[in-house]
């Protein structure tokens, strides 16, 4: 792997910047793997690169049907905060944010996290309650998280109209200071990069079409576009199309998949500091170092695979962020697209073995997977190398819905989902 | 935004209906008779159909009834809503992903 420094780049200035190599090879498929990851998104990456960084496992694939940077590594609003309310997801959240803090410098590729502050912003008494609770619970595991009142929440972001005109006020909002944002795609692309260099094979264009078992049962392989490739461990992490692949060896998952949108308006000078979220009036703003106000909507209420939603979500979503900041009323917005999100009855995510022996399953992340990237990625390749789940992934079973341990942050977060 | 041809009232704006998820999920006659994994089945699990998908919806801004609707979810073409009580189409049925 070429590293990157600041003396490699101006070397390459002065050079003309022609002898930069690929970040990542593009091989053949080998007749089999000790390990295949199905999906080639962040998490996936992530998996295969700590599989092969920590937990000594380098003879792994990362198939992915289309290319790396296209699922939804590439299109979430790439908000990064650990304050939710139980202490599972404390623990798996809170392991992915210690995990950003030093991401850019573990794999030698700069992932831009900016922990410029999330501030989550309560507009009712129970979204005052609610957020204090969450205050408190998350100092209690060591998670910083501090309550603003209005004016304060003004003073840490001036856009936002905190006058009495709102229909639904600004109360006051929880601001966790080590929230942020990073560069999405180049979180896919570092974690790429550092897993080939490792040995791990990047094989793009590789739809998986089927899962192969033994008569005993365990996994042996998969059969892909591009032939058979033998395995006895399969780790499958297909975001919204968790579900079509885990039935291919039978495995039902509490899952539904929907379309999630966002859009991006044309690039202003920097005038949001921070990551503003609305859980109640529904809109996630933050401004990216190219200028463009990156702005998160809601799911359709329909399960789909379009990637593609209603028009009518993202309109909903832009009438609150015109209450909410009055000065974008005239921002243009340059483009929108969808991405396709797996959801649990319980909002939380599914990260642990199967009934099906070898076959492992990191999925249901839902509308706030991206944070968890790092941390989820980690846990996954311990989860697989041990053949047992880790201590932060272990509540996180498909089992605790049979079980009454459900992790019930969709009630916590007190959205109307 | 869907066009919902709702049976009672015609066609009418995705925005009056709201979707009440999975059609033809009988809740269990005898729920005491179940185990655990038959509960949480009827409970949480989903089909998830890549492909034709058939779903309730409610005319919640308009008659109120409930009725269910055949959609292709990978094109998000409707291709026919139905009355509660009704079965789909015989080659509809089974189509799973």
């Amino acid at each position: 792997m070429q590293k990157f420094s600041a003396l490699s780049l101006l070397r390459a200035g002065l050079t003309g910047h022609v002898g930069w190599q690929r970040q990542w090879r593009s091989p053949e498929p080998k007749p089999g793997y000790d390990v295949i990851i199905v999906g080639g998104g962040g998490h996936g990456l992530a998996t295969a690169y700590y599989l092969a960084s920590r937990y000594g496992v380098k003879n792994v694939a990362v198939l992915e049907k289309g290319w790396i940077g296209g699922g939804n590594t590439g299109r979430n609003t790439t908000i990064i905060r650990s304050n939710y309310l139980f202490d599972e997801s404390a623990g798996i959240y809170e392991h992915a944010l210690k995990l950003w803090e030093g991401l850019s410098q573990e794999l030698n590729y700069n992932v831009m996290y900016s922990p410029r502050g999330v501030l989550m912003l309560a507009h009712n008494i129970h979204d005052v309650q609610s957020f204090k609770r969450h205050v408190h619970a998350n100092r209690l595991n060591g998670i910083d998280n501090e309550w603003l009142s209005p004016e304060e929440c003004k003073e840490f972001c001036p856009p936002l109209n905190v006058g009495g005109s709102m229909r639904y006020p600004i109360l006051g909002g929880a601001l966790q200071r080590r929230g942020g944002t990073a560069r999405h795609d180049a979180v896919a692309w570092g974690y790429a990069r550092a897993a080939d260099a490792l040995g791990v094979d990047i094989i793009e264009n590789c739809e998986v079409t089927g899962i192969r078992r033994a008569p005993t049962g365990e996994v042996v392989g998969v059969d892909t576009t591009r032939g058979s490739i033998n395995a006895k461990r399969i780790g499958v992490v297909a975001a919204g199309n968790t579900s079509t692949v885990m039935n291919m060896a039978g495995v039902r998952l509490p899952l539904e998949s929907f379309p999630l949108q966002a859009l991006v308006s044309e690039p202003v000078k920097p005038i949001f500091p921070c990551v503003v979220m609305s859980n109640t009036i529904h809109a996630y703003i933050s401004q990216s170092d190219k200028g463009e106000m990156v702005i998160g909507a809601g799911t359709d209420v329909y399960t789909s695979y379009t990637q593609r939603g209603g028009l009518h979500i993202v309109n909903h979503t832009l009438d609150a962020i015109c209450e909410l900041v009055p000065a974008f009323r005239r921002l243009r917005m340059l483009r929108n697209w969808g991405g396709l999100v797996d959801v649990t009855p319980d909002r939380s995510p599914i990260v642990a073995k199967t009934p099906v022996s070898g076959l492992y399953v990191n999925c249901g992340w839902g509308t706030g997977g991206f944070k968890a990237t790092p941390g989820s990625g980690e846990v996954f390749a311990s989860t697989i190398a041990k053949d047992e789940p880790n201590k932060i992934n272990a509540p996180f079973t498909i089992e605790r819905f049979r079980d009454g341990a459900v992790i019930d942050e969709a009630a916590a977060a007190a959205v109307a989902h | 935004m869907l066009l919902i041809n709702c049976p009672y009232c015609g066609p009418r704006p995705e925005a009056e209906f709201a979707n009440g998820g999975q059609a033809h999920i009988a809740r269990p006659a005898d729920p005491m008779s179940l185990t655990d994994d038959e509960w949480a089945a009827y409970l949480y699990m989903r089909d998830n159909t890549k492909g034709l998908h058939h779903e309730r919806w409610r005319h919640a801004n308009g008659c109120g009834r409930f009725f269910n609707a055949s959609r292709d979810t990978t094109t998000d073409v409707i291709k026919r809503t139905y009355r509660m009580g009704e079965r789909p189409e015989a080659e509809h049925q089974g189509a799973k992903p």
